[in-house]
């Protein structure tokens, strides 16, 4: 017993040295458990309101980078106005959406929430963005975020104040998107290496595919809608292995100067995963 | 001003030049991330314990976590380097009793050759370290090799920029 304890006290050095490393990587393997403990609420509100302040002096700097977005995301809009569209002829009928009139919200599946950008980091393998909008302004976990220029990732973890976004540039983020033209679906990965450049696999030789292809999110996503800009295809390699496509995709969002960006609430999503989770159960 | 209340200053400034600054400058290069934060760890005064040093390490590293959203991924290289640094001191101190006269570690209390020494051995360490557990989920040794020596030296070019800007004055403690 006593050799123990004189074991213990010589090398107490030693073994607190590497019970640090065991809790460290512990939980460096374990963050997807650990973003649900009470102790990252507190450090999320902390380094939040460190950002907040910081951020409302970066504003200043992409002032007119951020006015040249919104002028091109304002024009977007403005040319889908139905008042753009008139026929000469009388005797066709326009056929005007209902959704404009729908002000009760019955048809409405997806709704845009504005939220401010805090902070974000690009040189990371594994990069976050952090939003100052929370769950007390109806921020859920697992939302799509999307940018001005295109997607740019899903929600992790909320707090009251702020929310986690694992961004685009996440080794482990996976986005389901298809290519515009062919409509091949696919999943959008990052290689962690460079911030502009997205990667997606598995995509069948067979597909005729050019450079400059545009790619959006697809209608199976739970998290967009069908059909918003993720970015176009910069270079297409043939995989001998697999005789797969491998795709470079040119990211749509410039990450590097993020501003303000959209938090998108599917409100249907909890009915779609209550019937899946029906389904589910009945089969087995 | 006491020793504890110094550190933590020093700490807060460090964290919040490596979180404001070297993470949101757009980077040279995507394989070059520089890092100036451990530096505190190398700055720590001689007279904390070992346990000491590294629970001042886990400290630093967990903090900057917290902004980055990895927790435990600067904390091991951290932790790391806190407990090899008693180690490399006791290898390169001039004469001894060294770490008795001065405070803590610089040019003036090792002599420039060994702490440059000192200093050039635990930046790669850290970075290093850092790296590989980065690179838990891709494994590429090249890449990551050229990562740490490119990211290394621009850190350490940062790290000569800063020991010359705050020349920390170092009184000569003696005991008359």
């Amino acid at each position: 017993m006593r050799n123990i304890f004189h074991f213990i006290s010589q090398y107490s050095n030693l073994l607190f040295f590497i019970f640090l490393e065991v809790v460290c990587i512990y939980f460096l393997i374990s963050y997807n458990k650990f973003h649900q403990s009470p102790f990252l609420n507190v450090a999320n509100e902390l380094s939040g309101s460190v950002y907040t302040q910081y951020n409302k002096l970066e504003d200043y700097f992409y002032l007119k980078k951020e006015n040249e977005r919104l002028k091109n995301e304002n024009s977007r809009l403005l040319n889908l106005l139905k008042e753009n569209f008139s026929s000469p002829d009388t005797t066709s009928q326009t056929h005007l959406s209902q959704l404009s009139f729908d002000t009760s919200n019955t048809l409405r599946k997806y709704i845009f929430l504005p939220a401010e950008v805090v902070y974000n980091s690009t040189n990371l393998p594994n990069n976050f963005i952090t939003l100052h909008r929370g769950s007390a302004q109806g921020v859920k976990k697992d939302m799509g975020v999307y940018g001005p220029n295109g997607i740019v990732g899903v929600v992790v973890d909320v707090s009251n104040n702020f929310c986690i976004v694992m961004s685009l540039l996440h080794l482990q983020s996976n986005t389901s998107i298809k290519i515009k033209k062919t409509g091949e679906t696919g999943k959008l990965e990052w290689d962690g290496k460079d911030p502009d450049i997205l990667t997606l696999k598995d995509i069948p030789k067979s597909v005729s595919l050019q450079k400059g292809d545009t790619i959006v999110t697809s209608q199976y996503s739970d998290k967009f809608p069908p059909n918003l800009f993720a970015g176009t295809i910069a270079q297409i390699i043939l995989e001998k292995s697999t005789n797969n496509y491998l795709l470079k995709i040119k990211t749509a969002t410039d990450f590097r100067s993020l501003q303000t960006v959209w938090v998108i609430d599917n409100l249907q999503k909890s009915e779609q995963k209550e019937l899946e989770e029906r389904v589910k159960n009945k089969n087995e | 001003m006491s020793d504890l209340l110094r550190n933590i200053i020093r700490l807060f400034v460090f964290i919040l030049v490596q979180v404001l600054v070297l993470n949101q400058i757009p980077a040279l290069h995507y394989s070059i991330n520089p890092y100036l934060y451990f530096l505190f760890i190398l700055w720590l005064p001689f007279s904390f314990s070992r346990i000491g040093l590294m629970i001042f390490g886990f400290i630093t590293g967990f903090t900057l976590d917290a902004f980055t959203h990895t927790p435990g991924l600067h904390a091991a290289p951290c932790v790391l380097i806190a407990y090899l640094r008693p180690f490399l001191i006791n290898i390169l101190i001039p004469q001894k009793g060294g770490e008795m006269n001065y405070r803590e570690p610089s040019v003036k209390s090792l002599g420039p050759a060994p702490y440059a020494t000192y200093v050039i051995l635990l930046t790669f360490i850290h970075h290093g370290s850092l790296f590989i557990l980065e690179a838990w989920q891709f494994s590429n040794v090249w890449y990551l090799l050229v990562k740490t020596l490119t990211s290394s030296l621009v850190s350490l070019l940062l790290i000569i920029i800063v020991e010359m800007l705050f020349s920390r004055k170092q009184k000569f403690i003696t005991n008359t």
